[in-house]
């Protein structure tokens, strides 16, 4: 660790209030972004927990999000808010649904097989939403009325109202966080981290691995679930895109670029895929070709990611310092 | 009174047209090492994969304390009390020596849904750890990373490993395997003190380790037993001499 627990606290708090901080200075257009990233930032640390923790490299994992996006634009009466605490749980358990029977599939298989049946279940979800008409067809849904926390006649707060629910979202994310830091300590994250390193000996010390691997999946499922919620609250129209292969490849691409096993690298890399997206589509519509420059010369140059950089740039240091 | 623990009765394992294992039988008792001895291609590995369950039998049952467990999977045996090492280093490498034995330990008391539980708060689980630590002999390298330990250490680590998991039954496949000589003699020892309270199968290539240290020896040859018996017996057997005890092939 590169830096000690303190100073790595205390660097947090500061992100933390600098988000908290945002709205009061930023314009409309931006908070909507920041509060886009937050959101991205769940959805790849979700993807973390099976890719950098538990070794699975699922090429499926929008689904998730937008399935529960789905749900949300779906149960949501057309001409009256909703009750974020009916909608939201509901959205959550419908994406740990789905990641529970997909999971039950794809996980007896392994490697490169794995990433092709979660592509395959993928566009499966894809295409039930594209094609049908469950979901609209190729425009999507729209979401009317953003949910009201209503409990009986009280209202604790209002979505409606952009800064509120920018703060919603923050809590969100910080929530997962916490989470994922308790779920990685626990004696579950030890044995998924096992798993990644030899699941052959797991399995003979007693571990059965399907179940963990399943429980992974599940817990990674439903949090793509809460981040595909809040974009479709956000937002307030949901479309087959949300669930394409390519939002899959998105977020693998934002924990790669951030940096793989570790949920602070996750946000890192959605920050910074987001922020490099924005940067060069104002340079030019090409945009594409430069992030992918960005993501070989990540890949290449600095294999551990955004989060590996102070490290690596103390070793650089340090060998200067040699020299000399 | 001996207590049987583990129990083959002609098992046998095909690959294809190949047949690995014959029609072997194996019962391994409690406070007795049973050594598995046989050129290479013998099938000894087939014989301790099918006993540990990393393979399935093709014919033949295993029953373990009277109950019958041919269809049980690796973790499943595990759980009950069949522990396993390997031929080749089955460690986590990027892990320290605790952890490694750590893991092991959790695998007894697992508690899966207690996500809020520390895991390096569960004390029973690191007294374990603590201990198999001491009894391998790597006391003072808990820290170490385990992937940058020697070989020898690497393979008391494998041990401490299948400790970790009080196991009744030790399928050990050549602990000894690449060890130096005085390393070597530690394990012998090591095997000894473990013999008294469990059950030990030996799978190894040193000759003059397994003659010490074993109660009974099974010899397999081609996939098929050969001949089983104490050690005098064995070394008295003109088949098993003829087979290869004098041969060049065997590895000594």
């Amino acid at each position: 660790m590169i830096f000690s627990d303190r100073t790595a606290l205390i660097l947090k708090l500061l992100g933390v209030s600098a988000l908290a901080g945002y709205p009061l200075v930023g314009s409309e257009f931006y908070i909507e972004l920041v509060a886009k990233v937050l959101i991205l930032a769940i959805f790849a640390m979700s993807l973390d927990l099976l890719v950098g923790f538990g070794g699975l490299v699922s090429l499926g994992h929008a689904a998730f999000f937008g399935i529960a996006a789905y749900t949300v634009a779906l149960i949501s009466p057309e001409y009256d808010p909703a009750n974020l605490w009916l909608v939201l749980p509901a959205s959550v358990l419908a994406a740990g649904l789905a990641a529970l029977a997909i999971g039950l599939l794809v996980l007896r298989t392994k490697g490169i097989y794995f990433i092709m049946v979660t592509l395959a279940f993928t566009q499966m979800a894809f295409y039930l939403f594209h094609d049908t008409a469950l979901g609209g067809g190729s425009d999507g849904i729209y979401l009317n009325f953003r949910p009201e926390p209503r409990v009986g006649e009280w209202m604790p707060f209002d979505l409606a109202e952009g800064h509120q629910l920018y703060y919603f979202i923050l809590a969100a994310l910080v929530a997962v966080y916490v989470l994922l830091g308790f779920v990685l300590r626990s004696p579950f994250g030890r044995v998924l981290v096992g798993i990644k390193s030899n699941e052959h000996r797991m399995r003979s010390m007693g571990y059965s691995t399907f179940h963990y691997k399943l429980g992974a999946f599940v817990l990674a499922g439903a949090l793509a679930g809460l981040a595909g919620f809040l974009y479709a609250v956000l937002f307030g129209f949901v479309t087959p895109e949300l669930l394409s292969w390519h939002e899959s490849g998105h977020v693998l691409m934002m924990v790669i670029l951030g940096g793989m096993g570790s949920p602070i690298g996750a946000m890192l890399g959605a920050g910074s895929m987001v922020a490099l997206e924005e940067g060069f589509s104002l340079l030019t519509k090409h945009w594409q070709l430069l992030m992918g420059l960005v993501i070989l010369a990540v890949v290449l140059f600095l294999p551990g990611g955004l989060i590996a950089l102070p490290a690596r740039l103390r070793g650089l240091f340090a060998r200067g310092d040699h020299h000399d | 009174m001996t207590e049987a623990l583990l129990e083959a009765r002609g098992v046998t394992r095909r690959f294809g047209g190949l047949t690995a294992n014959e029609n072997v039988s194996i019962t391994l008792e409690r406070g007795k090492l049973h050594a598995l001895l046989g050129p290479n291609g013998a099938g000894k590995s087939t014989c301790i994969n099918m006993l540990s369950g990393d393979l399935a039998v093709s014919d033949g049952h295993i029953h373990y304390k009277g109950r019958e467990i041919t269809g049980l999977s690796a973790p499943q045996r595990s759980r009950i009390g069949i522990g396993r090492s390997y031929q080749r280093t089955n460690i986590f490498p990027g892990f320290t020596v605790f952890e490694n034995c750590r893991l092991a330990a959790q695998s007894r008391r697992q508690r899966a849904w207690r996500l809020f539980t520390n895991a390096l708060s569960l004390e029973d689980t690191l007294e374990k750890a603590r201990a198999v630590i001491a009894e391998a002999g790597l006391e003072g390298r808990e820290d170490r990373i385990a992937g940058t330990m020697s070989h020898g250490e690497q393979r008391q680590l494998e041990i401490a490993m299948v400790l970790a998991t009080d196991a009744d039954v030790l399928l050990l496949d050549e602990p000894l395997a690449g060890m130096g000589s005085e390393e070597a003699s530690k394990m012998v020892e090591l095997l000894d003190r473990l013999r008294r309270t469990r059950a030990i199968l030996l799978v190894e290539h040193d000759m003059d380790a397994v003659f010490a240290v074993a109660d009974t020896i099974t010899v397999l040859v081609n996939g098929q037993l050969l001949a089983s018996g104490s050690p005098a017996e064995i070394r008295a057997n003109i088949e098993v001499q003829q087979a290869y005890l004098g041969e060049e092939a065997f590895h000594v």
